[in-house]
């Protein structure tokens, strides 16, 4: 691709949103109030697993001010899936999970909710539903829910893998997958070092500072309108239309701003029961989770335990590879397995390797899509792997991941060649990074890991209207987490030649904007993105139109040029249109000018990224402090760089909780004993250095300005780099995660 | 059921609602009166998402029960702005692109607001253990932290 000229791409505009979200004006999910509203409250099991003998609600239907009462009977079970790009969503155990059917498979799972006129009564009512249950001895992690004997989550689950046949007899392996290449047992004959680690790493959440939130409305012709804060209200929709079996065209989805997301915003959890609710009680009904509602029931991403094997030659040259990982789904099949099997060998070219990944269902929350899903983990172990293997050589860290870092044309381990990719280009960049050269103090130490993430394509639609004045309106389907509309704006304007300003970016409802799959990915400003560039051009090209008709020429004679059509040579004589001249003019040539497109792409092209980490460790205490950080990562093309190094900082800072702090703390019974932001410790501001960021563009080629991807890379690196540079200060080699005081000490003591 | 009767001024305007004897400030404002720009994180008073100002003092709304709030002064971020302008540390959010999802911006904003009026030349660690109290999961803190600083600046220079 040869190198391009932008304007607007590139430049830091203020955010249209922006003054609406720094003043409060701006809606998020539990900011929707209707006249006649009723509050809804949800009933959980108080028990990890056991099976649910009876419900009895005529005590808290009686109850005054009590509207509707709805339990897994008014949840049909569909033997249907929603395709999500290519994944998809289950809706049966999408449907089960919104209300318990015959089993409570974790703590927190919803058995019953309430409607009525108050929050204050839809609780009374709430606790006045008695449930009896039958307790089952919960299964709270791999071990115990592989061990023979274990107690089974579904009878019915089968393994389903692949290249692996299904397997015979009840099992709480959900799925398995397989990846090989070469001869593994020679590889490791090859080579000169062999390291052998096991890995694990805790249940963590999302974390998003907007607990879920939703109010749905049904008219009393059955059609709905549901305005949710979510990551897809277009799955929103398909999946409460799919679990409820009503047509897609019922139901109206309009989303609020978003609180943050992080993939925990893709699954539903209160959406199709406020329509059931709603529909009962036929008055408007929100749905809002609790912070302990919302750890303990939705999210979070799976505890992992991952067996790694490396070997290297003694120039350190790998020679071959062996890795079992082993990712908890919680209480429904569909743990990132998959990806993190595609993803823990990605950055190196190794000629030998054997990968098997299995996806297990435990007694814990199903878990959702966390950033980057499944690779984190799996980066952990073979970074913290490739660390051991660097210090056993004696070789510089960068160095040994340069020497083996995929470049164009190397075959990726999940089949297809790599494209145009910049592992090797942001390596260079750490090493000629004044921070990986600056003195430490004795009490320091440093780290580096390289992470992998695929950067998702799937559908998208955009419609940008043009306006008599000369300004234009966008509207597309991606909620606004992090500043695409902006970056969409931008894409408007540099096409149209126009200022961002003149372009208002509008998140559309499931009426008013054409099919597209969520915010997540780090898809929009790839995927939308290329749908908003095609929308925008099919603007110039009905403008090239008008100005052909006006100059009675041949349209496709008209050429156009920063925001001009320009004059073929037959009407030379004739001065360049500009789109504020031909605008206002549309009415008499032809009528309204609306580009549009809707585009379905295939994967960005991978992003690679490496994180320099410096941590300060008291001996005494264990407690540690990253004192500086440094996030390389090639992005394709950097829209707008303000909100790019903000991806790139807050994954970081996400990873940085990941590897020091965050964890699910389970009692023997399942009951997760930390759920709430005091005790589930995420990084707060004095935790935290300033996170410089180095952008890398090395342009993606499906996309008209190179934009690969930038929001779920920044997460994978930062376990490994914060856990090596632990390695570096201690001398200990950390494998369990998080890397808190307590384990910490324990570790060091254990060292002696 | 009777509720309480509550008078109180509102970003400097009287203000009266009622409300149950165990309902918070943050619910009243919300649900009673309307000003949804004070968020909910957590109700435990972990997030800072619900920052207001009650008699020149920061608190966390979902800690304070609304009939507190009779007889005092809040402030909350639908009054941080005026009628003409957006406040220093408003702009610098938006010029420093601090702000993602958005929903933890107005505790920031209100709690920097109050810390910089405490502290007028606050260093960056200051800024950084006066805001330890808001949590932002988006931001990584680089750029709220960056424009604080600079809303700092434009203060003491406004001030001159």
């Amino acid at each position: 691709m040869s190198e391009q000229t932008f304007t607007t791409v590139g430049t830091r505009p203020i955010r249209h949103d922006g003054v609406d979200k720094v003043t409060g004006r701006a809606n998020y999910g539990a900011d929707i109030s209707l006249p006649r509203m009723l509050h809804g409250v949800v009933l959980r099991s108080p028990h990890a697993h056991a099976r649910i003998l009876s419900i009895d609600t005529t005590r808290a239907r009686s109850m005054p001010g009590v509207k509707a009462v709805v339990t897994g009977r008014d949840i049909p079970l569909v033997q249907a899936k929603l395709a999500m790009g290519e994944a998809a969503l289950d809706l049966r155990d999408m449907g089960d999970n919104l209300l318990a059917h015959d089993k409570a498979l974790y703590h927190g799972h919803a058995v019953a909710a309430v409607a009525a006129t108050s929050l204050d009564v839809a609780d009374q009512a709430a606790r006045q539903i008695v449930v009896t249950y039958e307790v089952l001895r919960p299964v709270l992690s791999i071990e115990q829910a592989t061990a023979r004997n274990a107690p089974i989550l579904h009878e019915g689950l089968k393994t389903i893998g692949r290249p692996t046949i299904e397997t015979k007899g009840p099992t709480n392996i959900a799925g398995k997958l397989e990846l090989k290449l070469g001869d593994v047992e020679r590889g490791f004959t090859e080579a000169d070092v062999v390291i052998e680690r096991e890995f694990r790493t805790p249940t963590v959440h999302q974390g998003y500072i907007e607990p879920h939130a939703c109010v749905a409305q049904t008219g009393e012709d059955g059609r709905a309108t549901v305005w949710t804060t979510t990551q897809g209200p277009f799955v929103v929709r398909d999946a409460c239309a799919g679990i409820l079996g009503m047509d897609a065209a019922r139901i109206k989805v309009i989303p609020t701003e978003i609180g943050g997301g992080f993939g925990g915003k893709i699954p539903v959890y209160l959406e199709p029961l406020a329509i059931v609710l709603s529909r009962k009680a036929q008055r408007p009904v929100k749905l809002v989770m609790s912070r302990e509602d919302d750890f303990r029931a939705s999210g979070p991403t799976s505890a992992t335990v991952i067996r790694m094997k490396l070997g290297a030659k003694r120039d350190g040259t790998l020679t071959a590879a062996s890795t079992s990982l082993w990712y908890e789904a919680g209480a429904y099949k569909g743990s990132p397995f998959g990806a993190g099997a595609m993803c823990v060998l990605a950055c190196y070219r190794i000629p030998n390797f054997f990968i098997e990944s299995y996806d297990v269902v435990v007694n814990k929350p199903k878990v959702a899509a966390y950033r980057a899903p499944g690779s984190p983990m799996a980066a952990f172990a073979i970074e913290s792997v490739m660390d051991e293997l660097a210090e056993t050589l004696a070789v510089d860290p960068i160095a040994i991941r340069l020497k083996n870092a995929v470049v164009e044309g190397d075959r990726a381990p999940y089949g297809p060649s790599y494209g145009p990719i910049g592992l090797k280009q942001v390596l260079v960049a750490a090493a000629a990074h004044p921070h990986w050269k600056a003195p430490l103090a004795d009490s320091q130490g440093r780290g580096v890991a390289c992470g992998f993430w695929f950067n998702a394509g799937m559908s998208s639609s955009a419609t940008v209207t043009l306006n008599a004045d000369g300004s234009a309106s966008l509207v597309t389907g991606n909620p606004d987490i992090g500043g695409t509309r902006v970056a969409q704006a931008m894409m408007v304007a540099e096409e149209l030649g126009i200022e961002v300003d003149r372009v208002r970016p509008c998140v559309g409802d499931t009426d008013s904007a054409g099919f597209t799959d969520v915010t997540g990915g780090s898809r929009v400003c790839y995927a939308t993105g290329a749908a908003v560039i095609q929308a925008a051009r099919d603007v110039k090209d009905q403008l090239r139109a008008r100005a052909a008709k006006i100059w009675d020429v041949q349209p496709d004679a008209v050429g156009w040029n920063n925001g001009c059509a320009l004059p073929p040579g037959a009407a030379a004589d004739r001065q360049p249109l500009s789109l504020t001249e031909l605008a206002p003019q549309m009415a008499k040539t032809g009528g309204p000018i609306v580009g549009r497109a809707a585009v379905n792409l295939p994967m960005a092209g991978p992003g690679f990224a490496i994180h320099i980490c410096d941590l300060e460790v008291d001996r005494g205490t264990g407690k540690s402090k990253v004192v500086r950080y440094t996030a390389l990562q090639d992005v394709g093309r950097a829209v707008h760089p303000g909100f790019v190094e903000g991806q790139m900082q807050g994954g970081a800072a996400q990873g940085i909780g990941w590897a020091l702090n965050e964890e699910y703390i389970f009692d023997e019974n399942g009951v997760m004993e930390n759920a709430g932001f005091l005790d589930y410790r995420m990084p707060v501001t004095s935790d935290l250095p300033m996170i410089d960021t180095v952008i890398v563009e090395v342009a993606n080629p499906l996309h008209p300005y190179g934009v690969r991807g930038v929001g779920e890379v920044p997460i994978v690196p930062p376990l490994a780099a914060v856990a090596n540079a632990m390695h570096a200060v201690t001398g200990v080699r950390f494998t369990r995660l998080p890397l808190s005081p307590p384990r910490v000490l324990e570790g060091l003591v254990a060292a002696g | 059921m009777s509720r309480i009767h509550v008078h109180t001024a509102i970003n400097g305007e009287p203000a009266e609602f009622l409300c149950d004897g165990h309902q918070t400030l943050l619910g009243a404002l919300r649900d009673e009166l309307g000003l949804t720009g004070t968020k909910e994180g957590c109700a435990t008073g972990d997030c800072g998402a619900c920052s207001v100002i009650v008699d020149g003092r920061l608190v966390p709304a979902c800690l304070v029960l609304a009939a507190e709030a009779e007889g005092r002064e809040i402030g909350t971020i639908e009054g941080v702005a005026t009628d003409d302008a957006l406040h220093p540390l408003q702009k610098q959010f938006l010029e420093h692109a601090a702000l993602q999802c958005g929903v933890c911006t107005p505790g920031f904003i209100v709690a920097a607001r109050a810390l910089l009026e405490a502290n007028p030349n606050a260093t960056e660690e200051e800024i950084r253990l006066g805001l330890a109290g808001n949590l932002c999961r988006c931001t990584g803190y680089d750029k709220i932290v960056r424009a604080v600083m600079d809303a700092a600046v434009e203060m003491r220079n406004a001030v001159r």
